[in-house]
């Protein structure tokens, strides 16, 4: 890259050059601002009480720092048990969407039987299909099932959405396996479960993290289901559950604001922590197109 | 080894509890959605078979609100073409060409993307809000009293108002897969174009971008079926309102499965976001196909 700087620089006056990187680095700056303004203005109003956001300091840090608006979102408002209701359904989620398509990639790709190519067709087929379709005939399959307004409503749609991007993103990595690797175990005499559990798993862990990370994302950030299948408020996860804490507390931001950021703030956490692999594991879903 | 791997009995073991969840939660459910759309049904009793009398409705219906919510999503997709994809491809070139802060701007960039739908919506809502809100705020300290609005119960503004925190959230995505594109273009290319005394714009358009095309192409994809499926956004933001005027497909469905219980009439809807969505994603294969054999002959 610095190379290329270094082709450019004679051809052009060093002014110019100096000037529109300065308003290049500006613009930068400008969007840099737009992304970010929005988040402190929601910290600073989660801090706030009405009388401060209404009274003018509509942008500035908080005269005195609220942290009551927390306890009353959490406590008061229920967000506590959503944020564990998140928890719940999106740690069954990605442990089952995990499991489930590690399984299934190798026995699509590595095992040998006939139709094979088709079945893993038939799985991506699934990359192509909207959440809409399923709505109804799901929300009636799970009322007759006794299932609405529990975990599991939640957990095995998002299982069975999830999937097709899990295998897809996994037969991907194992085709870079050797497959003296298997031949090996093969001869030591270990089966068919000890070749897959034993050798091959532990190789696809990476393969896996980014199959978490994108599982996580769409089941932590999911509405349409989990305002449908849970009528319950005690079984509600975030998303819904800020929706009707919405209605309650129209005039109240303090308390909201504090309910958006506690759902925010895992995801954020998680992403500051591994930015490389949560934008490779976004990016991992377009590699197919 | 052949022997072990074609043992059937793990090949079941391995394969059905994924088959069977994927096949019992998105595939069944849509040919039962197809099947409710044939018929006249409001959920209780028995459901009345009607044929294709549904799409009719939906299509030619007098009081259909259809075609305004189908537009808005013709709309939305046109703009985040129009605007948002040149707008992140314009940043993600920038970005690639060496400036400094580079991994900084990708990583804020991003930010948005992975928050929840939800909370972009409430936050907007708020920063839209008509006597506290941030916007409307901004502009009375700056003696622009007149422009301020109700931007979401504002027939005229509400679109508009639903488009900029779409844009916002997914610039850094789209800016992130033309990025990774443009980075594993070879360098040589560049240097070569560099010793012809190409100029920087020059480069973009005659090297980096006709070389990003399959990345620009899942780009457009995403972004129509993106928009065409819209739900989220749109039913934190106004559920359709004011009057329907920010209505979109998934938001109709929505109300009219669940708050009018017309199961038939919405199960339509339905089947209409997937069939547009399936055809408009081939069309976009189609079209990008054809331009890449006349760059050929050219």
């Amino acid at each position: 890259m610095t190379r290329r700087t270094e082709f450019s620089a004679p051809r052009l006056p060093r002014r110019r050059v100096r000037v529109s990187t300065a308003l290049i680095q500006a613009g930068m700056m400008l969007w840099t601002f737009l992304c970010i303004f929005p988040l402190y203005w929601l910290v600073s109003f989660s801090l706030k009480d009405n009388t401060e956001i209404f009274g003018g300091n509509v942008a500035g840090l908080p005269h005195n720092w609220l942290f009551t608006n927390y306890a009353s979102a959490l406590i008061g408002a229920k967000v506590g048990i959503y944020l564990l209701n998140s928890v719940i359904v999106t740690a069954a989620t990605i442990a089952i969407t995990c499991l489930f398509s590690l399984m299934a990639s190798y026995a699509l790709t590595r095992m040998k039987w006939r139709g094979q190519k088709a079945m893993l067709q038939f799985f991506l087929l699934g990359l192509m299909i909207p959440i809409h379709a399923a709505l109804l005939p799901l929300f009636l399959v799970l009322s007759k099932m006794h299932l609405i307004s529990t975990h599991l409503a939640l957990i095995l749609p998002y299982t069975g959405f999830a999937l097709p991007m899990g295998i897809m993103i996994i037969t991907g990595f194992i085709d870079g396996i050797p497959r003296e690797l298997e031949e090996a175990g093969c001869i030591d005499g270990a089966n068919i479960y000890q070749i897959f559990f034993r050798i091959i798993m532990p190789i696809l862990m990476p393969a896996a993290a980014t199959v978490m990370i994108f599982t996580f994302l769409q089941s932590w950030n999911e509405l349409l289901f989990a305002q449908i299948f849970i009528s319950k408020e005690n079984v509600k996860t975030l998303t819904a559950g800020i929706q009707s804490m919405y209605g309650q507390y129209q005039t109240d931001w303090g308390p909201i604001g504090a309910a958006l950021v506690v759902a925010t703030l895992p995801t954020l956490i998680i992403y500051l922590c591994m930015s490389g692999q949560v934008q490779k594991s976004l990016a991992a879903g377009a590699v197919k197109g | 080894m052949r022997q072990v791997l074609s043992d059937r009995k793990a090949i079941c073991i391995f394969l059905l509890p994924a088959l069977i969840l994927f096949v019992s939660v998105v595939i069944i459910p849509i040919g039962i959605s197809f099947y409710f759309s044939l018929l006249k049904w409001d959920g209780i009793g028995q459901g009345e078979m009607v044929g294709f009398a549904n799409y009719v409705k939906l299509f030619t219906g007098k009081t259909s609100s259809f075609w305004k919510a189908a537009g808005n999503s013709f709309l939305y997709a046109a703009v985040s073409m129009c605007i948002q994809l040149p707008f992140s491809l314009l940043l993600a070139l920038i970005l690639s060409n060496g400036i400094k802060l580079e991994n900084f701007y990708r990583n804020v960039f991003f930010i948005p993307v992975i928050i929840s739908t939800v909370v972009i919506g409430q936050l907007w809502m708020k920063i839209y809000n008509n006597d506290y809100g941030l916007l409307n705020s901004l502009l009375r300290s700056l003696g622009l009293e007149s422009w301020t609005r109700i931007w979401l119960g504002d027939k005229g503004t509400v679109l508009g108002a639903t488009f900029v925190p779409m844009l916002w959230q997914y610039v850094g995505y789209h800016l992130l897969l033309m990025y990774g594109a443009i980075k594993s273009i070879p360098q040589d290319l560049y240097e070569a174009a560099k010793i012809d005394g190409a100029s920087q714009t020059r480069t973009a358009v005659s090297i980096t971008i006709p070389l990003m095309k399959p990345m620009l192409k899942v780009c457009a994809t995403f972004s129509l079926i993106g928009s065409l499926k819209i739900f989220d956004l749109i039913f934190v933001l106004t559920g359709g309102g004011p009057s329907g005027a920010s209505e979109v497909p998934a938001t109709l469905m929505y109300r009219t499965i669940f708050l009018k219980n017309q199961y038939g009439y919405g199960s339509s809807i339905a089947m209409f976001i997937v069939l547009e969505c399936l055809v408009l994603s081939w069309v976009i294969q189609r079209l990008f196909a054809e331009r890449a054999k006349k760059g050929v002959s050219l």
